[in-house]
């Protein structure tokens, strides 16, 4: 087994957890109501829970392995280059764009409650099937992850599937906007169900969920939940990349937010 | 006393800072003690993956040894078996109810994925009538619903099942 991929394999899972929950965050004091406002807060926080035991790992794995991440690329010295063992913080706080690992369709903005329930939705349907099936990993620390994230999913997946059916079946407006949001959102989707190198690189050793297993488990919940919220699958060809560094604009004014504090004042604590 | 027991009762005194009636024992995180060549090892799970509580909580285990002169004292922190309200003792039931926020009910049935369900009615621990609403699934942490009394009119939360 490769260890660098299994090094790239938890900086994605826990890099498409952090991103979310950090979008997420960005709606706490201003949701539309106070419990939802609190829901969303609620999912952030158990999906910030998430990376941080994901990030923990990819941090011992990289400390075991001598590695430093992104070598590949220009943000290496920012991260284990002091010869300091690898930190959770620095792999969030420090790594820039190009050595983030999350797919598209997390980073994108939140643009209005419409928008980011039904990203909330896509991307819960895919992380619930997902983590079903690396609870079976033949990593036990992945397995862990996933048993204890697929009972938090659950909540998020029905709390997020239940908003896409009021908004998408409610009043003209929010149906429109929900149709709307659908089709800004689709084509991130497809890039979920197409595996990195080094996802499919920890397929045959049993450490790796073969995504595209997942795809048509995904796809009849999705089209479940959006029949019943009278909503038209569009089609769209898959924008894709961010699972190897690659992202869209939006990503970078999302870190320029979340790692201020820490590219300011390095090292501080509060 | 078996020095594990020592511990045990130990830690029947440090208290869920988000929910402060009810100790880490009783709520069902502390999985293990071990003792190895006179230092503890304590064994605790989280009840959900960002509780912000856990790290309270593991300092509170270390003051709390440290005062009764444990030293070297192991924290390990595992993830599964997931944490389920099932390991929340009958005491600690109780104890939330007389505290105001509704226990979880012994036989969950909406931890599934089934769309608007209901659950089976949560009492109100205030004035004990089944006749409640469910506001929202998400409550003031991670581990409770809001829930409405329909005939005391009081607002509370309920520990949900997990």
């Amino acid at each position: 087994m490769n260890a660098r991929h299994l090094i790239n394999y938890a900086l994605h899972l826990a890099d498409n957890a952090l991103v979310l929950g950090h979008r997420n965050s960005e709606w706490t004091g201003h949701g539309p109501i106070l419990e939802q406002d609190i829901a969303l807060s609620n999912i952030a926080l158990d999906l910030i829970g998430q990376a941080r035991y994901l990030y923990q790992y990819a941090a011992r794995l990289m400390n075991a392995a001598g590695e430093a991440p992104g070598q590949e690329s220009p943000g290496r010295w920012m991260v284990g280059a002091t010869g300091s063992p690898v930190t959770e913080d620095q792999l969030a706080y420090l790594r820039d764009s190009w050595d983030f690992r999350n797919c598209l369709l997390v980073e994108q903005a939140n643009g209005d409650w419409g928008t980011t329930i039904l990203r909330q939705f896509l991307f819960s349907a895919w992380q619930y099937y997902f983590y079903r099936e690396l609870r079976g990993s033949r990593d036990r620390e992945l397995s862990a992850i996933a048993e204890k994230s697929l009972k938090e999913v659950t909540y998020h997946l029905r709390w997020s599937g239940e908003w896409v059916i009021r908004l998408g079946d409610g009043t003209e407006e929010s149906h429109a906007r929900m149709e709307k949001a659908l089709g800004q959102l689709w084509m991130y989707t497809g890039e979920l169900f197409l595996p990195a190198d080094y996802e499919q690189g920890l397929v045959p050793a049993g450490i790796a969920v073969d995504v595209t297993q997942v795809q048509p488990l995904w796809a009849a919940r999705v089209q479940e939940v959006l029949n019943e919220a009278t909503l038209t699958v569009p089609t769209a060809v898959a924008q894709k990349g961010g699972k190897q560094g690659r992202h869209t604009e939006q990503l970078g004014y999302l870190l320029a937010e979340m790692q201020f504090l820490q590219r300011a004042y390095p090292g501080c604590e509060w | 006393m078996e020095p594990t027991k020592t511990i045990w009762s130990l830690l029947e005194t440090v208290y869920d800072p988000e929910v402060p009636v009810l100790s880490i024992v009783d709520l069902g995180i502390v999985r293990e003690v071990r003792m190895a060549d006179g230092h503890p090892e304590i064994v605790i799970t989280p009840t959900y993956s960002g509780c912000p509580a856990m790290d309270v909580i593991r300092m509170s285990i270390r003051m709390v040894l440290l005062q009764n002169g444990y030293t070297d004292i192991r924290l390990t922190t595992v993830l599964s078996p997931a944490w389920t309200t099932d390991w929340m003792s009958e005491k600690g039931k109780q104890q939330l109810k007389a505290y105001g926020i509704a226990p979880p009910t012994p036989v969950p049935i909406v931890c599934d994925l089934g769309l608007f369900q209901h659950n089976e009615a949560i009492a109100c621990p205030h004035c004990g009538s089944y006749h409640t609403t469910m506001i929202s699934e998400f409550g003031s942490t991670a581990c409770k619903a809001l829930y409405r009394c329909e005939d005391c009119r009081e607002p509370f939360d309920y520990f949900k099942c997990h």
